[in-house]
């Protein structure tokens, strides 16, 4: 089997002294290997995919990305987060700066790219999610959609290995769903390594290699997305799965 | 029952108010019989005490430096004591043959400033062009080069002297302002400690205390033979008292700022000063524009305080200069309604400047 590019080893995590968030997570990825994650609002998904870029810290066991484990070490933090883009709910944005200079503003200052060249860069990430024509404009003065984009287009300008996506489409109104959805397929297509919290059920079967089911900070059950959608093994997820697919 | 169909409607310009004047009055003054009645109050009571302002200030005034026409029965204001006295006014006790320095050496100044609040002036060689202009500022008011006598800072005074410590001050509270603010949001905890007491102990005591120590408590613990300077150590204690009040004011911008942007900083590789002052900085500080410059103005007018340390700058000159003139004594209100003048002048100058920023800062914010 392939050296895995992200391994969880018996992680676990708390919040203050008793809010046990992560639970014993075990977990490898290997190289472009697309994996959804879903769950119930509360069971630990954020926080496991925000453990990958250390915007949270666990405190029990070992987490590598791509060779490096994640420790206080600042240097290995700064290495991991080179290589792992991340995509919000929230856009997160900067909302002071215009779309070309959210997307320069790491390549030049982190990346020591020519400014030239970072422009350049960012054009074309732009132009793969396919909103070249607003490289002028603030954030704000585009739709959620537009702005959701510019974000994952953001993070791919750090020439990333993995993307991390937590709830990309939650905050958008349902006809800007697609488009953002559709930007993410092609991506997963071109064999990106790709995390993506969502529940959007039509996503996971037409890109994950693997839908991974939390509940209570455990990872309850690991599966491919036609088995886990057809036959779900464990009680939690088969009772998760009424609730958003049926009514 | 018939569905209804669409038919397009072509786009067609707003409908243009054509009420003109009348209008205007008619709906913003009297529109409704409450708005109507404060109208009336409101225009008697201006018809009632402008024309006295207006007889007193200018139709029955004195305008020559003459103190007799002044004391005549009935007259209005008396304005020839500040032709009589502007020099003194404004230079104060500055020597009068060579009060051409401080002239040179305000307008220079001003012109200085001028140009920092303009965007073309907004380039890393700003910081040089101060440099040279501070130099030229001193040479010419401290004179003892370029053959021009010494003139010690205690004889300084005057409109050159409000100017130099509210810019001076301003300039320099305003980073030490920003440090302390990032300081009390530090994860170090001495850092965060030193930075809270600093703002709190200053917070606590009046300007006037901070001034006195400067002036007279500092030179106690201060070797034998060793001094600095009356005014830089006043500057420094005004600088340090602002930039405590000022702290605060960014701090409040610093912590508007949502989570998430230092997130998304943090994963885009940014080191903690990179976000600070690319992400952080520049979204708290413009939201803040108004209150900074509230603390600036605030701070302008304080200036006035270093009287009591017998800095005489634009109000302690006044004083110095008709107090020391029996025969004009009585007409000290028309010199403070002068200097009123000159304040007023650059505190509006300081308010519009502000709304300019916040446009400059906001723009693209909105949709
Ligand atoms: N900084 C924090 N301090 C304390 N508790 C936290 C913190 N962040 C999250 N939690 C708690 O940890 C639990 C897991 O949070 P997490 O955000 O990972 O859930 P999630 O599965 O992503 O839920 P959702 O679907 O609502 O986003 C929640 O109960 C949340 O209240
Ligand atoms: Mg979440």
């Amino acid at each position: 089997m392939q050296e895995p590019i992200i391994r969880f080893d018996k992680v676990n995590m708390w919040f203050g002294n008793d809010f046990h968030v992560l639970r014993d997570i075990d977990l490898c990825v290997a190289p472009g290997e697309r994996i959804v994650i879903c769950g119930p609002s509360g069971s630990g998904k954020s926080t496991l995919l925000r453990c990958i870029n250390r915007l949270e810290e666990h405190q029990e066991g070992h987490l590598y990305v791509d060779g490096v484990e994640l420790t206080d070490d600042l240097k290995a933090i700064d290495d991991v987060r080179k290589k792992v883009g991340m995509v919000f709910q929230q856009f997160n944005l900067f909302p002071h700066l215009t779309v070309l200079e959210n997307l320069t503003l790491s390549p030049m200052w982190v990346g020591k790219l020519p400014k030239k060249e970072a422009e350049a860069r960012a054009l074309a990430q732009l132009e793969r999610v396919r909103i070249a024509e607003q490289a002028g404009k603030y954030p704000l003065q585009l739709s959620g959609g537009q702005q959701q984009r510019v974000a994952i287009a953001r993070a791919l300008c750090l020439t990333p290995k993995i993307m991390l996506f937590d709830e990309p489409t939650s905050a958008l109104d349902p006809e800007m769903i697609k488009e953002v959805l559709d930007v993410m397929v092609e991506l997963a297509n071109q064999g990106m390594t790709m995390l993506c919290v969502t529940h959007e059920m039509g996503f996971a079967k037409a890109v994950a290699d693997q839908v991974i089911f939390m509940d209570q900070g455990q990872i309850v059950e690991q599966n491919t997305p036609t088995e886990f959608f057809t036959n779900p093994r464990s009680e939690r997820s088969k009772d998760f799965l009424s609730k958003i697919l049926g009514h | 029952m018939n569905a209804t169909t669409f038919e397009p409607v072509a786009a067609r310009p707003a409908p243009v108010r054509t009420a003109g004047a009348a209008g205007w009055i008619r709906t913003n003054l009297f529109g409704d019989w409450k708005t109507g009645l404060m109208t009336l109050l409101a225009g008697g009571a201006l018809l009632y005490v402008l024309p006295q302002v207006f007889g007193w200030a200018v139709l029955r005034a004195v305008w020559l430096p003459d103190y007799n026409a002044c004391r005549v029965e009935g007259v209005g204001a008396c304005w020839g004591v500040v032709a009589e006295k502007y020099r003194f006014i404004i230079f104060g006790r500055y020597p009068y043959e060579e009060q051409w320095r401080p002239l040179v050496a305000t307008v220079l100044m001003l012109c200085l400033l001028a140009a920092s609040c303009t965007r073309a002036f907004w380039r890393p060689w700003l910081v040089l062009i101060w440099v040279a202009i501070l130099a030229a500022f001193f040479a010419l008011m401290y004179g003892n080069v370029f053959g021009l006598s010494r003139i010690e800072t205690d004889r300084w005074g005057g409109l050159p002297l409000t100017i130099l410590l509210a810019s001076l001050s301003i300039t320099l509270a305003f980073p030490i302002a920003v440090a302390v603010a990032l300081g009390r949001r530090s994860g170090l905890p001495a850092i965060r400690a030193f930075c809270t007491i600093y703002v709190e102990l200053i917070r606590g005591v009046p300007l006037i205390s901070v001034l006195f120590m400067a002036s007279f408590m500092f030179p106690l613990f201060m070797p034998e033979g060793f001094s600095i300077d009356v005014l830089i150590r006043v500057l420094a204690g005004i600088t340090l008292f602002a930039a405590a009040y000022l702290a605060e004011v960014i701090r409040g911008g610093l912590q508007a700022i949502p989570k998430g942007q230092l997130e998304a900083a943090a994963t885009l590789g940014l080191s903690y000063w990179q976000t600070q002052i690319k992400i952080v900085l520049p979204q708290a500080l413009a939201m803040v524009v108004p209150s900074i410059m509230n603390n600036f103005i605030g701070l302008f007018k304080d200036t006035s305080l270093v009287t009591i340390v017998s800095l005489y700058e634009l109000t302690g000159a006044l004083s110095l200069a008709i107090n020391s003139d029996a025969n004009w004594r009585p007409f000290k209100l028309e010199g403070y309604l002068f200097i009123a003048m000159i304040y007023f002048t650059f505190c509006f100058l300081m308010s519009r400047y502000s709304l300019w920023i916040e446009k400059q800062v906001n723009k693209g914010k909105a949709r």
